[in-house]
């Protein structure tokens, strides 16, 4: 297979480099690029560790082609905290025990960052839906829900703070 | 104090910012090998030949290696010789590796074992367990057999009589991270290997092997996992062997890890069981007498189900006194998967036959199925139990009973000196609100046509320390440096259970520092040799007191010195606060570890523990194999569609007995993510397999997992406020194990919930899926 020039952003950093137009962004990003929080579980989508955002969209990265990521913006665990400073998010998945072996802690953040981007507000329900595609072997998910609605009603009070 | 502070994780900041390593995330040299198995494509035969020119010839491939390229193939298992790392001409499984594929990228070795060809000759597979008890497939000469008192003739004498059978599928461990080992050659022949492993010293001992070098030749290191459940006990043997192997024989780094696909392929699973049970009980449901007969199917090779057979064996009695009671055991060889560890390790599936009995019974009688098992529980240990000191020195399991009450033995003989399920199930039915719910359930249902309710309350008791005695034993490492920081290394292993967190918790504690100065470091062979398997919930329980050990060996030579130079007693000398006290005086830590440093007292120490008063003939089924009890309770409430099969669990309570815990933030962590998995393994987790041997869940597609949108709404979690009797750490109890079967009463609560639609008992089989739960209402 003829190799592709892909140019991409990742983490705000400008990237280009050569690769297979069908390799997976996932293998991309852990292989060529260093970037090894996203997480491979299942390389067919359905755990959600190789979680990051693409465009402002949650994706599962190991079913995005890299010809698919061809001028994309992407932002991975590694580009929620540019300044070393822990988010909000990350504060509180630390906090509230919201992890055991943290296989799946990349990719959850990653996907309830972008769930609060949607819904700022989410009763639990919402947030048991909306991380549904997101599996984790160990806590039980209850830590993790407590997480991110800690999460959201700090931010919130923030905002309110702010206004 | 930091000992029983709800701490996060060591490396919770590592991980929410993506910067915790696993052995795949450690950045490898250029050079590095990339390894895959092709596997075989029949589940029994003998291998007539290899095709494999189209895989040698893919670009990137560096060799591919058969049975032809070992003189002696090197073994994986570990307790039985008898798993060869490729097969040698005969195929036991599908899924079996075959040929090792070396290349220069992942993607390459794994294109390249899918490109080659086994032909076989196959033969009719060993699939059940019927067909393993015709062929008399099996490992040991028979089945083992315990009796407690004469089952038979309490059988006979007994005023009510029932029997059933309950099959109980196996559980695919889901670890989020597979099966991953990475190995670099050293100089003078020696090897480094990281490994996804709860077990290093394994991993040494079988590259040692390997590689016929002394395992002094051997370092492995193990930083963390990305969950093991009992998956990486035995299961990561093939990769960390064929790694070295292949680092050994090229002369370069070489790493693995298995896809998806193919861990659940290779790896082993929890054992599938079908328990069978003849009862004998009296009219207000006390059991008299119970003869079991458990199957298991074991897979391919023996690897630890004799003892996973025995621990079922070990809890067929759970929390119930029972006068009588006959246990026979057989462990069945068949062309699967070889089924290994999995939290509970046996104890799950015995624990599941005696509560199906209890349901049983109490259906037959029409009474509650609470009442039938409190009247069936052994007998509460006497004293005050709540708020008992945290460091007694003594053991207080062997608290006398008063005149006249005889101590009740298990069947296994062991005396059950710590029971506390009296009083523990007694308060989580006050606030569970048990009874009120069980009449709404009942009203529910009356109201309701299709959607039925159910509540089921299990207790659990579970029985800690390994039965393979020796194993009950742990070391560790501890440094103090000149500037007052301490690294502390032991033989445990973290996979996410809050492990490192803990036994860091007992060194800052024993130094009477914070917790910021334990630096904690990956378990490395290198350090401290000759450890036992985290497994067995024993973690904290051996790794802390061995870790214990070695801090008050450095802690005691700092208080002699400055007992001397103060004129007073060592045992005066106080350590708390960042600070140490001695004779009116006082001084930081660090400027008392500098004092020590220049007055050349030895600030490195190595700890030493072994479980006391254990010892056990697992043949004969007698002696004490478990240094004490751990307790804990779950309610559960469900409601389920009769026109679907679909339900859900509605709410969930949990009353949980982890003595006096050392982390109750993690503790709690571990029953919930026990209790989920638990109800997984009963309800959604089915492991199919087809009429050739090939596992038809092979991927999350179509083997599922609890997702978060399957966590109950109303989750209730508590700890049973009360240290252990026996002399452990800190006086708390193991909780790794404990909780999952907690999750037994998701399972019985569907059970309950289709018996209000039908005349009889259920007799509901595991896991209730939405399909077996539509057969047994219809049925
Ligand atoms: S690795 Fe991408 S979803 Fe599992
Ligand atoms: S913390 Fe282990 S998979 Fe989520």
């Amino acid at each position: 297979m003829s190799k592709m020039h892909l140019k991409l952003t990742v983490n705000g950093q400008a990237e280009e480099l050569r690769v297979e137009p069908r390799e997976l962004l996932i293998h991309v990003l852990r292989e060529k690029l260093n970037i090894t929080g996203p997480h491979i579980g299942c390389e067919t989508s359905h755990c959600g560790a190789c979680t990051v955002e693409m465009n402002g969209k949650s994706v599962k990265s190991c079913t995005v082609f890299a010809a698919q990521a061809d001028g994309a913006e992407v932002t991975t665990i590694e580009g929620l905290s540019p300044l070393g400073e822990m988010n909000v998010l990350q504060n509180a998945f630390r906090e509230h025990h919201g992890l055991q072996c943290g296989f799946c802690t990349p990719g959850m953040i990653t996907r309830a960052h972008r769930l609060l981007q949607e819904n700022p507000t989410p009763t639990a329900e919402e947030v048991r839906f909306g991380m549904a595609g997101n599996l984790c072997r160990c806590t039980g998910y209850q830590n993790i829900v407590k997480a991110i609605l800690a999460a959201a009603s700090e931010m919130n009070a923030a905002k309110e703070a702010a206004e | 104090m930091s000992v029983g502070a709800p701490l996060p994780q060591d490396a919770a900041e590592l991980h929410v910012r993506g910067s915790a390593r696993y052995v795949d995330d450690i950045p490898v040299p250029p050079d590095c090998l990339h390894l895959a198995f092709g596997l075989a494509p029949v589940a029994a035969g003998r291998i007539t030949g290899l095709d494999l020119a189209a895989a040698r010839a893919l670009p990137g491939v560096r060799a591919i290696w058969t049975a032809e390229d070992f003189p002696e193939m090197p073994d994986c298992s570990s307790s039985n010789a008898d798993e060869p790392l490729l097969a040698t001409g005969d195929i036991h499984y599908l899924g079996q590796p075959v040929f090792l594929v070396v290349a220069d990228s992942h993607l390459t070795a794994r294109r390249a074992a899918r490109l080659g060809k086994v032909h076989v000759e196959e033969r009719k597979p060993i699939l059940t367990i019927e067909e393993a008890l015709a062929a008399d497939s099996r490992f040991e000469d028979g089945p083992r057999i315990w009796e407690f008192n004469d089952t038979a003739a309490a059988l006979a004498a007994a005023p009510h009589r029932l029997s059933g059978r309950i099959e109980i599928g196996g559980q695919e461990h889901f670890y989020l991270e597979g099966q991953a080992a990475l190995a670099l050659p050293q100089e003078d022949g020696q090897m480094l290997v990281h490994s996804s492993t709860q077990h290093p010293t394994e991993i040494q001992h079988k590259v040692a092997h390997a590689l016929h070098v002394p395992m002094s030749a051997v370092r492995v290191e193990t930083r963390r996992m990305g969950g093991g459940f009992g998956g990486k006990e035995s299961q990561g043997n093939p990769l960390a062997i064929a790694c070295a192997l292949t680092a050994s024989r090229l002369g370069r780094p070489a790493k693995m890890r298995y896809d998806r696909d193919d861990d659940m392929q290779i790896t082993g699973k929890r054992h599938d069981f079908r328990i069978a049970y003849e009862v004998g009980h009296d009219a207000e449901g006390r059991v008299l007498a119970v003869d079991f007969t458990q199957w298991t199917r074991c897979g391919w090779s023996m690897d630890l189900s004799l003892p996973v057979a025995d621990r079922a064996m070990l809890h067929a009695d759970n929390a119930y006194a029972i006068p009588a009671m006959r246990i026979e055991s057989h462990r069945l060889r068949t062309n699967t998967q070889s089924a290994t560890a999995f939290r509970g390790f046996g104890g799950p599936q015995g624990l599941l036959g005696i509560e199906r009995v209890m349901d049983h019974v109490a259906a037959e009688l029409g009474l509650d199925p609470l009442e039938v098992r409190q009247r069936n529980f052994y007998a509460e240990a006497p004293g005050e139990a709540v708020g008992l000191p945290r460091t007694p020195s003594e053991d207080i399991s062997e608290v006398k009973r008063g005149a006249g009450t005889e101590v009740q033995v298990t069947p296994y003989h062991q005396p059950v000196t710590d029971f506390i399920l009296h009083g523990l199930v007694g308060q989580l039915v006050e606030t569970s609100d048990y009874h009120a719910r069980r009449r709404a359930v009942a009203e529910w249902n009356a109201a309701n046509p299709v959607l039925k309710k159910g509540l089921a309350l299990t207790p659990v008791k579970f029985g800690i320390s390994f039965t393979l005695t020796h194993l009950n034993q742990a070391g560790a490492l501890v440094h103090v440096y000149q500037d007052g920081s301490i690294l502390m290394n032991h033989g445990g292993t973290e996979m996410g259970q809050g492990l490192f967190q803990k036994v860091a918790q007992v060194a800052a504690a024993r130094f009477g520092v914070s917790i910021d100065r334990v630096r904690i470091t990956a378990t490395d062979t290198g350090k401290v040799p000759n450890t036992s398997a985290t497994a067995a919930s024993s973690g904290s329980d051996l790794n802390g007191m061995a870790v214990q050990a070695a801090c008050d060996q450095i802690r005691d030579r700092i208080a002699v010195l400055l007992a001397e130079r103060h004129q007073a007693r060592p045992e005066d000398v106080v350590f708390a606060d960042d600070r140490v006290r001695v004779g009116g005086d006082e001084m930081s830590f660090e400027d008392a570890v500098a004092l020590a440093y220049e007055n050349r007292v030895s600030l490195s120490a190595s700890g030493f523990y072994k479980t006391p008063e254990i010892e056990w003939d697992r043949i004969a089924g007698r002696g004490r194999p478990f240094y004490y009890f751990a307790y804990g309770a779950a309610v559960t409430e469900v409601v389920l569609d009769t026109l679907t099969g679909e339900n859900r669990i509605l709410r969930a309570d949990i009353l949980h007995d982890c003595g006096a815990s050392l982390n109750p933030a993690l503790d709690i962590g571990q029953i919930e993510g026990g209790y989920v998995q638990g109800a997984g393994w009963l309800t959604t987790e089915e492991l199919v397999w087809d009429g050739s041997g090939r596992l038809r869940t092979h991927a999350p597609s179509t083997y599922k997992i609890p997702a978060c949108s399957d966590r109950p709404p109303v989750f209730n979690v508590a700890l049973w406020k009360c240290a252990n009797r026996a002399a452990t750490v800190y006086r708390s109890k193991a909780v790794g194990e404990p909780p999952l079967m907690l999750g037994v009463s998701a399972f019985l609560a569907l059970s309950d919930a289709v018996a209000s639609v039908r005349g009889d008992y259920p007799s509901l089989d595991a896991p209730a899926t939405a399909e077996r739960l539509l057969m047994a209402i219809n049925r």
